[in-house]
């Protein structure tokens, strides 16, 4: 059975390294691994979404509208804009981090503050969790993305995989133990 | 042997090192950009590379390499391939010494890119071989098989990936690199002068040569078919569309997967298709396996007539539209706004500073733009320019525009706006153009030192090249004077300094003839400039705003607006590099310098 997950945020939130780091344990744990992602004008502060599908044999490397099994959004907002995405009874987890796009900076639009209590209402599986904070705390807000790897491995339930190890060859080494430690909150949100 | 996960172009790049290639050109262009990217980072001991500065250059420079002996590949995006097209027809014709491959990224759906042109309508018309992978294992095997192909039947190979090829990752198998014997260099006017009398020649060997092609697809293993028993239907299909045909299908269907499409394999296609009541072509973009099989006399063909020519297919797509809508539900988010996100120019953005001064003027000038970063300029509420074409149409257009302007009265005035990459791409024969024809416009180059919009490439006029080595960095001051622009009819400034902005378009204004300016700012997001800017950021006095929103003009993702204190903020002092703009502008002087 092939799994469908979709990481979503805002250009340099870390979305890539996340599911590259997801992919990575997916390989060595045996699966087939697909992983697309749209580079160009998403790096100047546009939405960025990653897809991964993993299974025994994967063919389409994209996700479409309400085949995703899991939608892991960096952004509040951004969840709801990947909405289409999620399959019947599939799972949303949440950041509850607000990065206002250019309408909502300049006042042209108003931010939806309340998006996940809606989206709750909608969806029955949501989850949401301070990832930014708790990385901000950790010492770094740019350990979002793996204070969510460590959420959305939890969700898989694919905790046996080594993920540490594959952490500490793609992080760079400075940066390894404040990642470590990002991790292992991710794991008990 | 060792397996990885590799995007389509990083397997691409690997496939070059395997298959011993000597030579690699391109230009920038996404989706195709990260294959030179790769081969410059990490075989430039084993693979001389380089950023040419347009793409026909590198075609020509490719098929230089070829003539001598070496094998060869240049990439571009599949506009790109229009820019390379005049040598990679006459290429068809001289054929190949060493063995080359032209790769085209094609990027149905736009993701970023100005049309969606379908790039395999290329390989008939110039008379090349065509190959489609279908994954990043199919990108590095393919690309070895591209090599064999083009020294045994002497022709360049077009090999054609797409957006979804090319950036989705999948598992690799690596292999070992083949030392490839550079071949020896031989003169041989009558294959590689082609004047008219040796062209006819060539002409005739040509189909000749596609002929014997056209037999050898027939046994390819680059072609496979995919036999299920008791089935009515056969599925043709190439490149990423077989993903989506399997997903869909699954076993439940006889699949034709052409690898190498051209020249297609009549025989084979005649055979599949014969064998089944009915026949669907699943393909994005233009139906050219379609038209390929109905020309052979199929007429229980579906193709086209139910999947789109428009935008670019998935699993979803290719089963609704075969088989009807097959589920509906959606979760919905009642009673949310989602604001839009659009990309924006980057906090620092030096292009914010010419185009917000511009703005102040607008009432001036009719603004063309160009192919870059700074295109997203034309967003409110800088709205920068009216047109965007192609590379180098910024500068080139404003011959026929200013005198169209002037023709119906009209006393604005023509500009044009590109960058340091784009002026070296094509922006200089247009300019150039600009001088000869005494044109009464305005030539503005945004220099920020790189090739920004695709990821920071280098170009001519970078102090180091792709393969990271110091190189000579073109001047380009000295390139303009020597057109001719006298000091009268030149500004060059920092576009962030608006004193000097504001000076520079009225002279550019009241002047007559070409005028040019340079802006002079390099990428706010160069590793150095980071560096040298880290910590530093504005800080805004409550006390002092009047809630006067004129920073919010400058439309920098640092700054917002806080509608129920009627106070401007700054939203991210971490993104903030305190270029100066909105400093600048507030005449309240309410925004101040902070940080380190």
């Amino acid at each position: 059975m092939t799994k469908s997950i979709i990481l979503v945020g805002v250009g340099g939130q870390g979305t890539i390294t996340t599911s590259s780091i997801l992919a990575k344990g997916l390989i060595e744990d045996g699966y087939d691994v697909k992983m697309s992602e749209i580079h160009g004008m998403s790096q100047r502060g546009g939405t960025v979404v990653t897809q991964i599908k993993y299974g025994e044999k994967v063919y389409s490397p994209i996700i479409g509208d309400g085949e995703a099994d899991l939608i892991v959004s960096f952004e509040k907002v951004e969840a709801v804009r990947a909405l289409p995405y999620l399959k019947e009874g599939g799972t949303i987890v949440t950041d509850t981090r607000e990065i206002f796009p250019m309408p909502v900076l300049t006042g042209a639009a108003a931010y939806p503050s309340d998006a996940v209590e809606k989206l709750q209402k909608e969806v029955p599986n949501v989850v949401v969790i301070h990832a930014a904070q708790t990385a901000e705390t950790l010492g770094n807000v740019k350990a979002q993305n793996i204070v969510l790897l460590g959420a959305l491995v939890k969700q898989l339930g694919l905790m046996e995989i080594d993920w540490k190890k594959i952490i500490q060859e793609t992080v760079p080494a400075k940066f390894a133990e404040l990642n470590l430690k990002a991790f292992d909150a991710g794991c008990t949100m | 042997m060792s397996k990885l996960i590799m995007s389509g172009n990083e397997a691409v790049a690997r496939g070059c090192y395997e298959a011993g290639v000597h030579f690699a050109a391109a230009y920038p262009g996404t989706p195709s950009t990260e294959i030179l990217e790769n081969i410059g980072g990490l075989y430039r001991d084993e693979i001389y590379s380089e950023w040419s500065p347009n793409e026909k250059v590198a075609a020509e420079a490719a098929l230089g390499a070829s003539i001598g002996g070496m094998r060869a590949i240049c990439t571009f995006k599949h506009v790109g391939m229009n820019v390379a097209a005049d040598p990679i027809f006459t290429a068809g014709y001289c054929g190949v010494n060493g063995g080359l491959v032209y790769v085209t990224a094609d990027d149905p759906a736009c993701h970023s890119s100005q049309n969606e042109q379908d790039n395999r309508l290329y390989a008939p018309h110039a008379k090349l071989a065509m190959i489609e992978p279908s994954d990043s294992q199919e990108c590095k095997d393919f690309l070895k098989k591209a090599y064999e192909i083009s020294e045994a039947f002497d022709t360049p190979v077009l090999f054609r990936m797409t957006t979804r090829v090319c950036h989705s990752k999948s598992v690799v198998k690596l292999g070992e690199r083949q030392e490839v014997p550079v071949r020896k260099y031989e003169k041989h006017p009558e294959k590689y002068s082609m004047l008219p009398v040796n062209a006819r020649k060539r002409h005739i060997i040509r189909e000749e040569l596609l002929g014997k092609l056209e037999e050898y697809s027939y046994t390819s293993d680059l072609n496979r078919v995919e036999e299920v028993n008791g089935t009515d239907t056969g599925v043709i299909t190439s490149g990423i569309s077989y993903q989506y045909v399997k997903d869909v299908f699954g076993d439940s269907v006889s699949v034709l997967k052409m690898g190498l499409t051209h020249p297609l394999s009549k025989k084979l296609l005649t055979e599949f298709a014969s064998k089944y009541e009915k026949i669907i072509v699943v393909e994005e973009g233009e139906p050219y396996l379609e038209n390929a099989v109905k020309t052979l006399g199929f007429t229980n063909v579906t193709g086209k007539d139910k999947l789109t020519i428009q935008g670019e297919f998935n699993t979803k797509v290719v089963r609704d539209s075969l088989l009807g809508e097959q589920d509906t539900f959606r979760y919905k988010a009642e009673g949310v706004e989602v604001p839009a996100r659009p990309p924006v120019l980057c906090a620092g953005c030096p292009h914010r500073g010419f185009y917000y001064a511009l703005s102040k003027q607008a009432e001036k000038f009719v603004s063309a733009g160009d192919i870059g970063c700074y295109a997203l300029a034309v967003n409110p509420p800088l709205n920068g320019f009216d047109t965007c074409i192609c590379m180098g149409a910024g500068f080139s257009a404003l011959v026929g525009l200013s005198r169209a302007l002037k023709a119906q009265g009209d006393t604005r005035k023509a500009i044009g706006e590109l960058g340091d990459s784009t002026f070296f791409h094509s922006g200089l024969t247009s300019l150039i153009d600009i001088v000869a024809s005494e044109t009464n416009a305005v030539a503005v180059i945004l220099d920020n030192s790189i090739t920004a919009m695709t990821g920071h490439q280098e170009n001519p006029g970078t102090v180091r090249n792709l393969m990271g080595y110091e190189s000579p960095a073109i001047d380009i001051v000295a390139l303009v004077k020597a057109l001719g622009i006298d000091d009268d009819h030149l500004r060059i400034f920092d576009p962030i300094d608006q004193e000097a902005a504001k000076e520079a378009l009225e002279a550019a204004y009241q002047a007559e003839g070409p005028f040019v300016i340079i802006t002079k700012r390099p990428c706010a997001l160069i590793k150095e400039v980071q560096k040298a800017n880290a910590g530093k950021h504005v800080a805004i006095d409550p006390d002092k705003c009047v809630g006067c929103r004129q920073c919010m003009k400058v439309a920098c993702p640092s700054l917002a607006f806080d509608g129920e204190k009627k106070k401007a903020y700054v939203a991210d002092t971490a993104n903030c590099n305190r270029c100066g703009l909105c400093i600048q502008q507030c005449k309240f002087g309410a925004i101040g310098k902070a940080g380190e």
